[in-house]
């Protein structure tokens, strides 16, 4: 077979698995990527007030508290198992928000253990916050130069 | 008397409409391009750092707090903003800043995870 009619082949073909998609349902994913994640957010929220109002947080602070609260209920969800199936709900509403990054770091941690404490779990654990670190220290320190010379 | 009730409601509805329409585009853009989590998370967290970069996201913070910080987004404005701090400290800062701001989130990421790794074993996907 030639390069072009490999090409058409492949064309036609993955037409022909397309045809059997079931047709993307966009309105009905955003409208649960919008529930779940401001739920998400709301939590957040809840956790803002109390921190604030009970212990008496505020600042950089409280949004460290939330964070670090919000990231351990990621990763308890995680290793229940239950974080996966609300990703199959929600799709982006449980990927965006900090508890999806929790569940970044805690799921190939889970998963890799049987390789090894150092080459499975440890090194598995940033396969995909290991990416987000760098940007954002790439972005966050040239912002911060460029703060810096202004 | 109802007063500060309802500026708590207000509170809960604003970081529900921000935080959700935040996730709303995040769905928008992967039904359009097939892009992975890891990226999703990676362009949204990018989109902090620059939206603080020019000043901007700070705004939407104060106007729906959690709604603006819990989404991946509200990581890219840490990093920025510690960066920012720093760099009135001059040139040590603004290299340090950003990651100590991101400390906490790092951190308990990691320190979770691990014990979460140590107590649960992988279970299969069940698709």
């Amino acid at each position: 077979m030639t390069g072009k009619n490999r090409e058409n082949y492949n064309k036609n073909y993955i037409a022909y698995v397309n045809s059997f998609d079931p047709p993307t349902q966009h309105f009905k994913n955003c409208l649960r990527a919008f529930l779940v994640g401001g739920l998400i957010c709301c939590i957040g929220q809840f956790m803002r007030e109390i921190f604030e109002k009970v212990i008496g947080l505020n600042g950089d602070e409280l949004s460290a508290a939330v964070s670090i609260l919000l990231i351990f209920l990621g990763t308890l969800l995680t290793g229940f198992g239950v974080y996966d199936r609300i990703g199959r709900y929600a799709g982006a509403g449980s990927i965006v928000p900090i508890t999806g990054f929790a569940n970044s770091v805690a799921s190939p941690a889970i998963e890799f253990k049987t390789e090894g404490l150092v080459y499975g779990m440890a090194a598995k654990m940033f396969i995909v916050a290991g990416p987000i670190i760098v940007y954002g220290v790439l972005a966050g320190t040239a912002v911060g130069l460029i703060y810096l010379f202004l | 008397m109802f007063e500060p009730y309802l500026e708590i409601i207000w509170g809960f509805v604003k970081a529900f409409a921000v935080g959700g329409l935040i996730c709303m585009i995040a769905q928008i853009v992967i039904n359009f391009t097939d892009l992975t989590a890891g990226k999703i998370l990676v362009l949204f967290m990018l989109a902090g750092v620059v939206l603080q970069g020019l000043g901007l996201y700070q705004y939407l913070v104060e106007f729906a707090g959690a709604g603006a910080t819990v989404p991946i987004s509200g990581f890219g404005y840490l990093l920025a903003n510690g960066a920012i701090k720093g760099a009135q400290k001059g040139f040590f800062g603004a290299a340090t800043g950003a990651l100590s701001a991101a400390s906490a989130g790092v951190s308990a990421a990691v320190i979770f995870s691990f014990i979460m790794a140590m107590i649960f074993k992988s279970r299969s996907k069940k698709n």
